[in-house]
């Protein structure tokens, strides 16, 4: 889908990268050295058969082999996107759990609104008002994530919390919101009411019987937030003049670089996947009904 | 006739209770938060409309000389690298996202609910098809769809109305689509195939009427992502195009100099950008209560 | 506590009143509830819906919904005042003391903790951990009667029956040995046959145990067979309190007498009078009473019951009654007139034969035989009852007569003479008017976004092909027809009372002069005192237009009040058809003969108890040779085990599928006749 997509956009490939004065003849020879005049098929088929061999074409800018480019950028974007993810993973659910638990109070309306509010914010907004405040005006951090050749674990993740924090932003409201409603449906449920006439510690009642089943639901939307991460990081990628997969697909697209763009996004594709076939594994594992429903 | 054919004993009707859409229009005047939303966004709406009468300045009109000026008196929020005047760009650069986002929300409504109502519905294999087809769009996050169809389409409103609208869609329609569903499993669409009614009566005269609330909810929180889309595509350089005084073209074309120190030529589109996107999320938080109390 | 005679009462409410927050306004639900329950006894709450039965239940525990709050009066168990304890008190009180069981198993155990891990917990609060406390756990689900509990104690909820999470529930709830056990509904939506055993199982851990009981029911009969005590309640006041036998025998306040009047008792056929009703609807939650509530509702109300509330008179031997006039309570008049017009039976060739029809699904890759050679005929003005639990194939034997789903190929179903074809769309229109349905559920029934009027002009225009003037006039004689007046036209659904919205449904079913109208279940979700004038209703009806009715029902009081034939499913079969009479009076089939067991009776007349074992098996994989060889009673033998019995004519029109020749079946049942409801 996404070969095709690349293929489908008009514009002359060979046409592209010479310029509009080139002569026609070197237009025709070199999109036939590309080998973008064969067949559409002809031109999938060998696509898809090198890409599984780990060849995934060559740049039409850099005329160099593309696998490089997208392996260095996807390392980068994933060292950013983990930044990210560690940070709101625990910190979203925390918010969603206490503001479950203090429902229609002040903490909850601040805790919700809050998160509903910078859950919208676009992240270059949300980025921008950042390095405003902690680059120029504090100076606390730095506002290009180019951290010195050979930099250490730590500098790398000083150097990164800047540009995860319009990520963190973004996913933050959603998490604590999700884990909020589904904190809530569990707390209204019989079961916990069962828990709770048990004569059970508060605790107890959280912790055994009202945190598994609330946050389950939470689990998969953790997961399909990979697809937004992966927008959001062409944006922050850009913003902080990070080279990760992000604005890797950015400058393809903008130059027309369609090798580059499609090993880009296929590879997009596949880290979504796998996300998603972790979050449903990890669902099948925690939900005894779904493990074990066949027997019934 | 035997006494029990006379139709006393039976209790009136309850009138007195308000109409359903009167319950939520109550329950949103009563809402703080809708207000605020509200608020919010109807000030922006009196700036795109009428700001050219009240700003001080053309935002289009450059005076090198001042180029860069901070905040001050005769220009209040100060000035940007070509001495245009920063207060009357912010006031005017509602005025392109204030259009776009919202016809990209009704276009992907629109396309979204036919859809939604249709696969929803019929069910069966156009719906597998349809929704696994829906599933793989949704994976692809807007940012990269937008990207791609505009190298393919070349920039303009139309296309950028047109890439939200129709990447929008599939999530209206996925919303629609689990309404209908569980709409359809109600005796009442039994009782109209008792009647021979078409498929299309169905659809529209009795089912739509009872998926209107999820729609609206929908449709409010999907306008606060097509604002929040209009304005990344447009800071990427992808949607709205120079001269316009639009807030995410004027960050991208000046947080290079944020090192330098200029804060003042990006600091207020951001806020403009974050105060519409809050609001309308405010309205949006607000009609979901109302309809869900 | 040191007086001895409080220490007796293991619950006491005095002027307890509690009131719901809706809309910035406290609405009360409970008015002054004066209650005690003394050790070792069972009180039995009843009431119709929304008259606050479970908010005592709620109260008492101090579990109220978060809007819900105590706004006066007192709660004391075991002699310690419930809303003095702090958190921790409390905790231990429920922890100790009291008990609660709940309509709905399935929701109120944890979905992903295995069941051990649930009674182990409780046996941990006292100390009891390990292998001890997995001991004392399959002890308890030992003593609740479950078959092999070491497996049980591994599974997860949702892979036990529902009788078997009930009995979960009531093990969880008798573990820490409490001195007061609320039951809520506790057998509410469970199948009939199954819900005797669970109340069997309660009866006989009663006397085991020595916990007090607050049975909470919306159901008469199960109380009267539960409890020693009963009481009334009516807009969250308790109206009538004293001895089970006294109060169904002799009751003194005109709301339990009229309540009493609407159930179809001893056998009762439409043909012998109608059912009595009560006027008016239930006050609303939070209604301003002045006077005695029940007082708009009463044909015996003077001005004093308009105006003076009624206090709770004692009328000694521990009985209350919350009326004026409570002497002459019995002597309320009928609200409805029991006179009916005679129907003299017509000879006419049937409206309706169906021939070996059969429906099957494909479950996980099985075939589910959901309808298995299903042959019935029945005549114009006729009501045929479908009886049998969940997974007989009632509704899936309705919904191939509408034509909702099609039937395999082979068998055949006959209107009028002429044959109908298997889907509802190549059906002709006047076929399609011909067969109607009134729902079970008129909320889902009926288009919430459609006015009165628009629903019935509609129904009126697509099957009676009316228009205009004809269409409005015929609309109101339609409107009359049920006993609804134009006003109610104007409104949605919403805005009306459950039995007003049934009555809508029966008008929009009668749009076309149907010759067949299902009735799926349409008087489970009412109350009782409504339940009786839909029945009216339906008979009224049937006298005058001669429509024939498929009538579902798991209420056998109820499906024998209306029907003349009955047809027994089990599993997807037919295990008995025949007139009602025949079906009723036996000799049966055991199937029929456990259902009517299962039924808890009013007068506690304990007839022959046939109670069945075990879960009712899933058609996907239905036992071999006779399908209720596995819980049935009087099985001979392995013939039972390998051959499927056939439909044979026991007499001219009663039929039966068993082994048991019909004059040995008759030697069995003969002892003992029984009388359902």
């Amino acid at each position: 889908m996404v070969f095709l997509g690349g293929q489908v956009l008009p514009g002359n490939v060979g046409r592209a990268i010479l310029g509009p004065f080139a002569d026609q003849r070197a237009v025709d020879a070199l999109n036939h050295s590309l080998g973008v005049d064969r067949p559409l098929l002809v031109q999938y088929g060998s696509w898809i058969w090198n890409f599984l061999h780990g060849d995934m074409g060559t740049s039409y800018v850099f005329r160099a082999p593309v696998a490089p480019f997208v392996v260095d950028a996807l390392g980068n974007s994933m060292k950013l996107a983990l930044v990210a993810f560690v940070l709101v993973v625990p910190i979203g659910i925390l918010g969603g759990v206490i503001a479950a638990l203090n429902v229609n109070r002040p903490l909850d309306r601040i805790i919700s609104l809050g998160g509903l509010s910078v859950t919208v914010l676009p992240e270059f907004v949300t980025g921008i008002i950042l390095i405003l405040i902690f680059g120029v005006w504090l100076r606390w951090l730095p506002i290009a994530a180019a951290w010195p050749k050979g930099a250490g674990i730590l500098t790398q993740i000083y150097y990164l919390i800047l540009p995860s924090l319009p990520l963190f932003l973004v996913l933050f409201g959603y998490i604590a919101r999700m884990a909020r409603s589904g904190m809530i449906e569990a707390l209204d449920s019989d079961y916990t009411r069962t828990a709770v006439l048990k004569g059970l510690r508060w605790r107890t009642v959280i912790w055994r019987h009202v945190l598994r089943n609330a946050l389950l639901p939470t689990i998969t939307v953790i997961a399909t937030q990979t697809g937004y991460l992966i927008g959001g990081l062409v944006v922050i990628e850009t913003l902080f003049r990070y080279q990760g997969i992000g604005s890797l697909i950015f400058t393809a697209a903008r130059g027309k670089d369609f090798p580059m763009l499609e090993a880009g996004i296929l590879t997009i594709g596949i880290v979504y996947a796998v996300a998603t076939l972790i979050a449903d594994f990890l669902y099948s594992v925690l939900n005894p009904r779904i493990r074990l429903g066949a027997e019934q | 006739m035997s006494a029990t054919d006379s139709p006393v004993s039976l209790p009136p009707p309850d009138t007195a209770e308000r109409s359903p859409w009167g319950e939520v229009l109550h329950s949103l005047s009563r809402s703080g938060t809708f207000l605020t939303g509200l608020g919010i966004v109807v000030f922006w709406i009196v700036c795109a409309l009428f700001g050219q009468h009240f700003v001080p300045y053309d935002p289009l009109a450059s005076d090198i000389i001042n180029a860069l000026t901070p905040p001050a008196a005769d220009h209040w929020f100060g000035t940007d690298q070509l001495g245009r005047d920063v207060f009357s760009r912010v006031i005017i650069g509602s005025r392109d996202i204030l259009t776009v986002a919202p016809l990209a929300t009704i276009l992907a409504t629109i396309a979204g609910t036919a859809l939604g109502l249709v696969i929803g519905y019929f069910r069966g294999i156009v719906d597998d098809i349809v929704s696994r087809v829906l599933e793989a769009f949704m994976a692809i996050p807007v940012v990269i769809i937008a990207l791609l169809a505009i190298v393919a389409l070349g920039t303009s409103k139309i296309t950028v109305i047109v890439v939200i609208g129709l990447s929008f869609a599939p999530i209206i329609a996925r919303t629609v689509r689990s309404a209908v569903l569980a709409e359809r499993e109600l005796d009442y669409v039994a009782a109209a195939k008792l009647r021979h009614e078409g498929a299309l009566h169905t659809m529209f005269v009795e089912i739509l009427p009872n998926v209107i609330p999820p729609i609206l909810v929908e449709t409010t929180v999907r306008l606060g992502y097509a604002i929040f889309a209009v304005a990344t595509l447009s800071f990427m350089g992808f949607g709205i195009q120079p001269p316009s005084p639009d807030w995410g073209l004027s960050i991208s074309s000046n947080y290079g100099m944020i090192g330098g120190g200029f804060w003042w030529t990006v600091l207020f589109d951001a806020l403009a950008i974050a105060s519409l996107v809050i609001g309308v999320n405010l309205v949006a938080d607000g009609v979901h209560g109302a309809f869900n109390d | 506590m040191t007086d001895p005679r409080q220490a007796t009462n293991a619950l006491e409410l005095k002027e307890l009143s509690v009131a719901y927050r809706v809309g910035r306004r406290n609405r009360a639900v409970l008015r002054n509830v004066n209650l005690t329950i003394k050790a070792g006894e069972a009180y039995g709450l009843v009431g119709e819906s929304g008259c606050g039965k479970s908010t005592v239940a709620l109260s008492v525990v101090r579990y109220l919904p978060r809007n819900g709050s105590i706004t006066g009066g007192s709660i004391a168990l075991d002699g310690k005042d419930v809303m003095k304890l702090d958190a921790e008190a409390l905790r231990r009180a429920r922890a100790d003391s009291v008990s609660m069981v709940y309509q709905d198993p399935g929701k109120a155990l944890n979905p992903s903790l295995r069941i051990g891990r649930q009674l182990t917990e409780i046996f941990e609060l006292t100390g009891v951990t390990g292998q001890a406390a997995e001991d004392k756990a399959l002890a308890m689900l030992n003593r609740v009667r479950i078959s092999d509990p070491a497996s049980v104690m591994q599974r997860y909820p949702h892979q036990l029956s529902g009788g078997m999470q009930q009995r979960v529930a009531i093990a969880m709830a008798l573990a820490n040995d409490p001195s007061m056990l609320i039951l809520d509904e506790p057998t509410t939506g469970l199948d009939a046959t199954v819900e005797a055993e669970v109340l069997d199982l309660i009866g006989q851990l009663r006397r085991e145990l020595s916990a007090s009981i607050l049975f909470i029911s919306h159901n008469l009969a199960v109380v009267s067979n539960m409890c020693d005590r009963v009481g009334v309640l009516y807009a969250g006041m308790l109206v009538e309190e004293g001895s089970t036998r006294d109060v169904f025998n002799d009751p003194r306040h005109p709301y339990t007498v009229a309540l009493l009047r609407c159930l179809p008792r001893g056998g009762q056929r439409k043909d012998q009078g109608r059912l009595d009703t009560i006027p008016g609807f239930l006050p609303g939650i939070g209604a301003t009473i002045v006077g005695c509530a029940f007082a708009d509702r009463c044909a015996l109300a003077t001005e004093r019951c308009r105006a003076e509330p009624p206090p709770l008179y004692e009328l000694g031997e521990g009985r209350l009654s919350r009326c004026h006039y409570h002497d002459r309570a019995q002597s309320l008049p009928r609200a409805t007139p029991a006179e009916i017009a005679a129907v003299t039976p017509k000879q006419a060739p049937p409206v309706l034969q169906v021939e070996g029809l059969n429906k099957t699904y494909a479950s996980h890759g099985r075939p589910l035989r959901a309808v298995k050679d299903v042959s019935v005929s029945l005549r114009p003005g006729e009501t045929l009852g479908l009886v049998g639990e969940s997974g007989s194939g009632k509704t899936t034997f309705a919904r191939l007569l509408l034509g909702l789903v099609p039937p395999d190929d082979g068998g055949s179903i006959e209107l009028e003479g002429k044959k109908l074809a298997p889907r509802l769309a190549s059906r002709s229109e006047d076929q399609v008017k011909a067969v109607q349905i009134v729902f079970q559920n008129p909320d889902s029934a009926l288009n919430r976004s459609h006015s009165i009027r628009h629903i019935l002009s509609r129904a009126l225009k697509r099957l009676g092909g009316l228009t205009g003037k004809t269409l409005d006039n015929r609309l109101e004689e339609l409107v009359r027809s049920v006993r609804l007046t134009d006003r109610h036209l104007a409104v949605k659904p919403r805005q009306l009372s459950g039995g007003l919205k049934q009555r809508v449904a029966i008008a929009r079913a009668f749009a076309g002069d149907p010759r067949i109208v299902v009735c799926d279940e349409p008087t489970s979700a009412l109350d009782v005192s409504v339940q009786a004038a839909i029945l009216n209703l339906l008979a009224d009806l049937q006298s005058k237009q001669d429509v024939s009715y498929i009538f579902i029902s798991h209420d056998l009081g109820v499906v024998r009040y209306l029907s003349d034939k009955i047809a027994v499913l089990y599993l997807g079969r037919i295990m008995e058809f025949g007139s009602s009479e025949a079906v009723f009076s036996g000799p049966h089939h055991p199937y029929t003969e456990a259902l009517l067991s299962a039924v808890p009776k009013l007068d506690r007349t304990e007839s022959a108890r046939i109670r069945l074992d075990g879960d009712i098996p899933s058609a996907a994989n239905p036992p071999t040779g006779c399908v209720f060889h596995t819980r049935c009673p009087r099985k001979i033998g392995t013939i039972c085990e390998t051959q499927e019995p056939e439909l044979t004519e026991a007499q001219p029109g009663h039929t039966i599928r068993c082994h048991i020749p019909y004059d040995e079946l008759a030697r069995l049942q003969k002892p003992k006749a029984m009388e359902p409801a």
